[in-house]
Formats: C-alpha cells, structure tokens, sequence
C-alpha cells in the first residue's frame, strides 16, 4: 500500500494541506508566458522557484522548457532584487535574443515587495531592453490562490499592457478574442481548428500549440515557430469580443480588454462535453452571426453516437475528480450529463461561484455528490472520501496513481501535472472530438477491468 | 574528432556573446584540464540572474535531497503550497515500506500559506498543523522546512519545532532554516540538513551490536542504487547500521553513530556529518564510489582493508569474482557499440565525476564534464579546502561547532595503524575531485549556462550527454540522446555491479538506436528535390507496361 495512513475517518483539519489539489501562481504564469512567440519567461525569485517549475512543465509536456531567474540570494532578499531583475533582462536580451520577455514574481519577491512595473521601467530606461523588444510582467504571489491565478494573471497582464486602445470611433475589428484558459497544445490547436471550420477570424492567446508540442528536426529552436505574436496580442484590444473560456483561467484578461479598451465579453465554461462545447459554438455563432457549419454538428452527433452506444458501461459509475475549476465543472456536467455519477471532487484552487456552479451541475442529478474547493479541498481528503463509500474511476493528474493502486480504481489522467503518460499535448479534451477522446480513455479503462476481473467463463470478445 | 576541437579556442568563442562583466566572471568557471596541474576552477558561487542556470535551490538540496528518502519522517513545508508540491515523489527516491512499517513518502505536508498567514505570521498554522499531522499520522519525528517567505516574515520554526515537541512528548519535531534563497544552490541545503540531523537526530537511538559496521552516506536510492548496495554488502558480511539517506528510517539515523566507518558517496551533499561524526564519537570516514563495476570492486576492498579481517578480505573477493563475471560478459556484449564514444557529464556534486567511471568501463571519452552545484574540493580535491575564500553567501551557512562525546568517543582505530592503512590506500578524510581523473585539454565547467552547453553540443558533438530534466528534451532535440543521472530516466538502479549491467546495457541502447536516424523527412535532405518532372516533361514515375 502507498497511502496505508489514509483511513476512512475524515479527521478535521484547520491549517495541515495533505497532497494538494494546487501548487502555485508562478508556474502558471510561466505556462501562460509560453503561449506568447518568442518569449522568454523569467521567474523573479529563487533559483529553486524557476528549476521547480520548469522541470515540472518539462515532465508533463517532455519538451524544453526555457525560463530566466533573478537568483536571489540572501542580500538580494534583503536589500531587494532590483539589481538581479535588471541585470537579468540585460543578459537574458544579449544572450538569448528574445522576442518578449514576460516576467512573473514568486512569494519572494513579492514578501519584500519588489514592484515589477517599477523595476521593468528602470530597466527600459537604462538602455537594458533593446529597441523594439517587449517586456510584459505579473504579480503572482504565491500565497495567494493557486496555478490557476497566475495562469490568469500572466494573461492579465498580456491584455492590459500590450493591448492596444482602439482610436474614439474606430470601428471594431472584424475578430474575436478567444482566450482559451489553462488546457493542452493540443486542446489550443483544435479551438484554432473550431474557429477555422466556423470560419471566424480570431486572436487567441496564450497559445502554446507548436511551442509545447514542437517537433524532433535534429536542431533545438529556443523560439519554436508556435505562440501569439506580440501584433495578435495588441490587436485584440481592437476586437469586437472577448471570449473568455474558464471563469478561473480567462475572465481576469477579459476584464483588462474591457476595462482598458472597450472590448466586450462572454465567459464561458471550458467546452469540455457536450453541453459546454453547445455553448461555446452557439455563443459564437450568436456574437458573429456565423451559421454553425454542418462539419461540426455532425461531430457532436459522432460524440453522442459514442454515448449511446456505450451508455450501458457509463450508466451510474461513481467519479471523483480532483483538479482545477474551470475543467472540474466542465467535466462534472459532461459526466453528469451521460449519467455518471461525479461523487467526490476537489480542487485546491479557491473563488467562491465553484461551490455555487457545482451545486448547480449536480444538485439534482447527483444529490449525494461532495465536493470542496480552496485552502485543505486537497486529495487526502478526497481519497478519505474514497475510502468511506468507494468510485468506480478516478479522473485527475498523475498523483491519481497511487490511490488508483491501493484501491484498485480505473483512472484517466487528466489536468496538471501528467507526468507519466503521454497524449495530453496532442489529443485534445476540448470540443466534440475532445468529448470522443474523453469516452475513449473512460471506457478503456472502465473495459479494461472488466475485462481483467472477468471470470474465464464470463470473458467476453465483444463489449 | 572532437579530440582534435581547441578546446581553449571553444571557451573564447563562449565567452564572447556574453557582457564583458558576466563574461570575466563566467571564465573563471570554465576551466581547461591539466590533471598533473590542477588548475583552480571557480565554484559555489553566485549564478548569473537571466544566464538560464540548472541550480536549485536550497529548500530543494534539504528537503528534496537529504531528507526526502527517509520514509518515516513527515516532513512539514511550512510556506505557500508549490515548494512542498513540487518536491512531492518527484526525485524517485526508493523504499521498501513492505508490512507495517510507517511510510509518508507517498504524502505531501504542508502549511500552505496564505496571505494572511504572510502579513500576521504563520507560527500558529504551523503549530496548529504539526498538531493535526501528529494526530492523525502519530509519527516519530517531524521535520519542518522553511521556505522563501519563513525567513522574511520571521517565522521561528525551530521555536515553533521546540514548543510542539515538549507539548506532544512522543515525537520529535526540528525545523531546517533552508529558505531557497540561503546561499547559491542547493548545496547550502545540504549542509543545513546535515547540522539538523546532526544536532537532532543523530545520536538518539540505541547503540547497535555487530561486526564490520559501517554507514553508507550520500546515497539516496534513486532507482533503487540503495537497495543494490545493501544486497552487495550483506552478501559480503558487511553490517550497514544507516543509509544517509536512501531506504532510509528515523531509527537507523539516530543508531548511526554505533558504526565503526563512514562510507560517503556524494561527498558534496554529506562531507559534514562524516566530519562531524568522527569529531563526536570517532568514526573514521573514507570516500566511496559505488556507481562503476571497477569502483564498486575498489571500495569493497578498502572498507575490508579497513576492518584487516582475513576472513572479511576473502569474501568481499569471492563476491567480487562472482559478480564480475556477469559484469563482464555484458560489457563483452556491448563494447563494440560503445567502444570509442564519447560523452558529457553536467550533473550533480558528485555524478558527474562518478559516472565517469561507467564511462572509462565502455570505452567512452568523458570530453567535458562538471557540477550544477559543487565546490571547489569536488573539483580539485579536499587539498584546496584551506585555500577556498569564504563568501558572504557561504558565511551565512551555520557551521556547528562539534566536540567530542566523552561517554560515546570511540578511537576506532590508532594513529598507527591510520598511518598505516592511509599508505595503504584507504586515504581517510580525503577526496581527490573530478579533476585528477580526467584527461588533459578537456573542458571542466562549474553551473553550466544553458547557451554554453548548447556551443558544446554543437562543437563537439558528444554521442550522449548527461544531464537532468530541464536539459534533456533541448539537447535530444538538437539530436543527442540525453541520459539524465538524477532520475535515470526512470531507469537503473546503475550502482553495484548489477547497475553497471543496467548502465552498460542502457547506454549501448542510447548510442546504437537507430531512431535518430529518422530525423528529418526525405525530401528535406538536400538533393532530394530533383526536377525531374519539370526538365524532362516526362513523369518522374515510369508507369511499367
């Protein structure tokens, strides 16, 4: 057993996190950073803060992952780390050659109050960012809410620094802004393809398809061909909308092209399942006037067509989730919505509309459901849950494995980390085809053991 | 012909994208080797802000590295949630937690700091959360780690340890000042891990009978090297009384001072409780390599040499006879793969001078090596310790003041006899560096910035470059198979004679595939693309008749 002190008895805990459901702003801010082409992220804190997140995104993507630290030390904490951040973006601008640098705090920086907007100033007015190069920078304490924050507050601080402000009575562009919010390469990659079939010009950014997901050519691109270029990035504060997808992960960049140029919004849940992705496309549908094309009705129906013929395995399965908001709730319905049922689900990530939007998903479908967000909503609780009235399949990141071990529960990885399979940076969960992607990996591994515990007399060859 | 590269040419040529300041600094570092003349290398000092470093930080060389692999220890991040959420199962520290024995290795702990707890102090949610850790986990001990904003705040966690200890009695709790920011690198953690242990742990249990004890310090267990060793020395009646740290458990830590020798492996992360141990109760410590067949044969040798038991002498070379036999059918196997090679190394405090040893075994070339976060003893030798400036950044690593245990001071052995086995060759208290060990001309480059590593991939084009997880998909990219000597790319164990095995077997593997000869698509090699269609107007296909 790997998890043999966890018991069925929920003990309450008022200050002690047992395997978090979360780790921290920074990290998100880096992945959010490289979505912008050619940028470089640099992490103001310890070194530790930068190798941390670094080799975490390494793992779960198995590809470089390049950033820049201030390497603070004991001085520099103390007497600030205006120096090291200027220092910094002199060597990262000489050595590297970026395009962008995008700079992120860390609970260090922040705890003495290092001002980013400041220190960045002093660097450009220094000579230190060379003509023509951008610097984009965001607050992302690490006591504060969780990746999923500095996910959002990177993109933040993107639209409010870079977009530009349209003139008086210029008449919108004929684009919509798609922010996409945390998913995969992949799950960025098929939005673009969605957009193209509906045949809706777009800006979305981050976009880190043909960055995370860069091709084996035989030569390491530092900058590989994919993100939003800083243009893109600027001219969606002259788009007619804003499509915010994920309350956790996009609405905070949402609010900075409103409130700094104008640019009206719509936030909206990840599309992940069937009813999500609905609203996605007849959002878009109803903001564009763009008839939803036929290509992609019919891969709801193939979707649907999946669910019905396989609903006899789907049926009531008990699910707990652990994860991030935005595609906890998402799922939750997907799951609810082909009569699953998510009992247990968790997320580390704070903001007070989870418990409210959740109770509104399984309410009345899953009335016995439990679920909780923010400070100690963390695994362990959740695998007390487990232990007290047991789930037929676990979704969540690689941390899953060892309750799915012990407890011999079917898993699907999904969310951050994944460190031990590959797939998620190339086939998507977002929209229709994500929805298939999805039912395939349940199925497989609800079938699989099935399949393993079945009697010799009851194996079946066709389920 | 890598050989034939100008090596000092190279290190210009790297030197010149750089600003003249961090260029004059960066020279220091890298170093051309002259192993009859040791040249003094730069290291342990402050990395370059914006250069693209490898280094961790200190919370990661005392939480990640020392204490990690300790199975029954809860070990307590007090800080906001990401550092105890990325030192969680990430360095594949192996234990066997078989039967009932405690296990919170598979647990992350932590206080999870939130934005008032920065503001107000978060002393009360970390008591409160050792209480709750204690009363749902009921363990020995709990060890609390500091992070960034701990020492910023002020936050006493050795108080705070101090408080809990004496109110819950059956539980020993100690705090570990290792804020990522204290010193350069990770390695300032592993000193601050060693004084704790030292000052708390160490000491503490029972002292344990036996013949031919030895403790077996600075091998963590990644992939299993740990269990490996202990199967090598209980077949050759050697006694291990504790394993800093891998397969580790509270109690073997505190009855470690019953051993008669300390064998370290990583001198980097453990030199100072080998020292402090033989300051305190006398045990004698000797370097160690267990990573080579060759070097695992050597150290056997010198541990029985140590204890001069005949009968001990006679089989540590039954066993070595025994599994050298296997050792060298593989090698037998492999070398005319590897025969030739040549690699990197740029890992670690003491992988990249150990492994080099596998490598010699192959036949591969090391052409360029050196440590992400070593000192400069690693590199020249323990020799050069007195000649080491200390620093502003070193001073602020507590250096504890350690005086002999009068009832438990244990002269092992006497001077005489010291002096004796020291010509012999068991070279106590000593460790000679990378440097001694590699070739003339060869390049030895302390914290390695990510643009110098790719100048020489792209100069030298080794046939495998060693490294960790942040090097290893850009430097596969650019077409060289990357091996990562922390995590073995999940593979090992690679220690002992059954890991040279694994490493000969896993290499051969790495620099014979044939995949990376698929690396690039047909019609982009040049001269594919011959208009054939276009200058003859026929078609390039001739359809048979």
């Amino acid at each position: 057993m790997f998890l043999k002190h966890t018991t069925a008895e929920v003990a309450d805990r008022k200050a002690l996190t047992v395997n978090p459901a979360k780790t921290c702003q920074p990290v998100g801010a880096m992945y959010a950073s490289l979505g912008i082409h050619g940028c470089l992220p640099h992490s103001h804190g310890s070194q530790g803060c930068c190798a941390y997140h670094r080799s975490s995104l390494t793992r779960h993507y198995k590809e470089p992952v390049m950033a820049g630290t201030s390497s603070f030390t004991e001085g520099s904490s103390v007497f600030g780390g205006q120096g090291n951040l200027v220092q910094a973006l002199n060597n990262m601008f000489t050595v590297y050659k970026p395009d962008v640098v995008a700079v992120h705090s860390t609970c260090l920086s922040e705890t003495i109050g290092d001002d980013l907007g400041q220190i960045v100033k002093k660097a450009i007015d220094e000579g230190k960012v060379p003509e023509g190069k951008t610097v984009v920078y965001a607050s992302t304490p690490s006591y504060i809410g969780s990746h999923v924050t500095g996910f959002a507050n990177m993109c933040a601080g993107m639209a409010k620094q870079l977009a530009e402000v349209p003139a008086e009575d210029a008449a919108p562009l004929d684009q919509v802004n798609i922010l996409p919010g945390w998913v995969e390469p992949s799950d960025m990659r098929e939005i673009k393809r969605i957009m193209k079939t509906m045949g809706v010009p777009f800006v979305m950014y981050p976009d880190t398809s043909d960055v995370l997901d860069a091709p084996m050519t035989g030569h390491h691109e530092f900058y590989p061909k994919g993100g939003a270029t800083i243009e893109e990035i600027k001219s969606s504060g002259l788009s007619k909308a804003t499509l915010a997808l994920g309350a956790w992960g996009s609405e905070a960049a949402a609010q900075e092209l409103w409130k700094k140029c104008r640019v009206p919004y719509e936030t909206l849940d990840l599309p992940i399942g069937i009813k999500a992705t609905d609203r996605f496309l007849s959002k878009l549908s109803e903001i564009t006037g763009t008839p939803v094309p036929e290509s992609l009705t019919a891969e709801r129906g193939r979707a649907l067509d999946m669910i019905t013929d396989m609903q006899n395995y789907l049926y009531g399965k008990r699910v707990a989730l652990w994860g991030d908001p935005d595609q906890l709730l998402a799922l939750s319905e997907f799951l609810a919505d082909i009569d699953m049922k998510p009992v247990y689900i968790v997320s580390g990530t704070p903001g007070k509309k989870f418990m409210k939007k959740m109770e509104g998903i399984l309410g009345d479908v899953v009335p016995e459901a439990k679920f909780k967000n923010g400070e100690r909503a963390d695994m362990f609780l959740m695998h007390q849950w487990i232990k007290e009235e047991g789930v037929d399949l676990l979704m969540g990141n690689s941390y899953g494995k060892y309750i799915s071990r012990d407890d011999d529960i079917p898993f699907v990885r999904m969310g951050f980390p994944i460190y031990d399979r590959v797939g998620h940076s190339y086939f998507p969960t977002v929209g229709y085809m994500g929805a298939i992607r999805i039912l395939e990996k349940m199925l497989g591994v609800i079938m699989d053991k099935q399949d393993r515990d079945a009697p010799e007399e009851k194996f079946e060859l066709v389920m | 012909m890598s050989s034939l590269i100008d090596n000092e040419k190279l290190r210009d040529e790297m030197l010149d994208i750089y600003p003249a300041k961090v260029a004059r600094k960066r020279k220091k570092a890298i170093v051309l080797n002259d192993p009859a003349e040791i040249p003094e290398i730069q290291a342990n000092v402050r990395t370059i802000p914006g250069i693209i470093t490898q280094r961790g930080c200190s919370y990661a060389g005392c939480k990640g590295v020392v204490l990690g692999p300790t199975r029954d220890i809860i070990n307590l991040t007090h800080g906001p949630i990401g550092c105890g959420f990325y030192s969680w199962l990430t360095r594949r520290n192996q234990t066997d937690a078989s039967g009932d024995k405690e296990n919170f290795m598979t647990y992350c702990f932590s206080t999870d700091m939130q934005d008032p707890n920065i503001v107000f102090g978060g002393e009360k949610k970390l008591k409160e959360a050792i209480q709750e850790a204690y009363d749902i986990f009921k363990p020995k001990a709990i060890g609390i780690f500091s992070t960034c904003p701990v020492g910023l705040i002020g936050d006493d966690v050795h108080a705070a340890a101090r408080e809990m200890t004496e109110k819950i009695g059956d539980c020993n709790i100690f705090g570990f000042s290792c804020e990522g920011y204290k010193g350069v690198s990770q390695s300032a953690g592993h000193h601050i891990a060693n004084n704790q242990l030292f000052r708390h742990v160490i000491g503490k249990g029972e002292e344990l009978p036996g013949k031919f004890k030895i403790n077996m310090l600075g091998e963590y267990n990644i992939g299993g090297d740990a269990f490996v060793i202990e199967d090598i020395l209980e077949k050759c009646g050697i006694e291990l009384i504790a394993t800093f740290s891998g397969n580790s458990s509270y109690n073997q830590f505190a009855s470690s001072y019953s051993a008669d020798l300390n064998c370290v492996m990583c001198h980097r992360s453990i030199n100072y409780v080998a020292e402090m141990m033989e300051e305190k109760y006398g045990i004698p410590w000797i370097k160690v390599n267990f990573i080579g067949a060759k070097s695992t044969a050597k150290s056997l040798r010198r541990i029985a040499d140590y204890f001069g038991n005949q009968e001990l002498k006679d089989r540590v070379e039954k066993v070595i006879a025994e599994e050298m036999e296997s050792v060298e059918a593989v090698k037998n196997e492999v070398f005319s793969k590897t025969d030739g090679k040549s690699a990197m190394l740029f890992v670690g405090g003491s992988r990249a001078h150990h492994y080099q040893d596998l490598f010699n075994e192959l036949g591969i070339r090391t052409l360029a090596a050196g440590y992400e976060f070593g000192h400069r003893d690693d590199y020249e030798g323990r020799r050069v310790i007195p000649t080491i400036k200390i620093d502003a950044d070193s001073r602020n690593i507590e250096e504890l003041t350690v005086t002999k245990d009068e009832e438990r001071y244990n002269q092992r052995i006497s001077d005489d006899e010291r002096k004796a086995l020291d010509e012999q060759g068991l070279d106590f208290s000593d460790y000679e560096g990378m440097m001694p060990q590699m070739e003339e001309g060869t390049l030895v480059i302390d914290d390695l910035s990510h643009y110098e590593m790719e100048e020489l991939i792209k100069k030298h084009k080794p046939d495998v470059f060693c490294a960790g997880i942040k090097e290893k998909y850009a430097v596969q990219k650019m077409g060289v198979p990357l091996k990562q000597l922390h995590s073995y790319d999940y593979g090992g164990p690679y220690a002992g004679f059954e890991g040279a095995i694994n490493f000969y077997k896993d290499i051969a593997q790495m620099v014979s595939s044939r995949v990376w000869d698929l690396v690039g698509a047909p019609w982009e090699k040049e001269g594919s693309l011959s208009p054939v269609y276009v200058e003859s107007g026929s078609p390039a296909v001739t359809m048979k008749d």
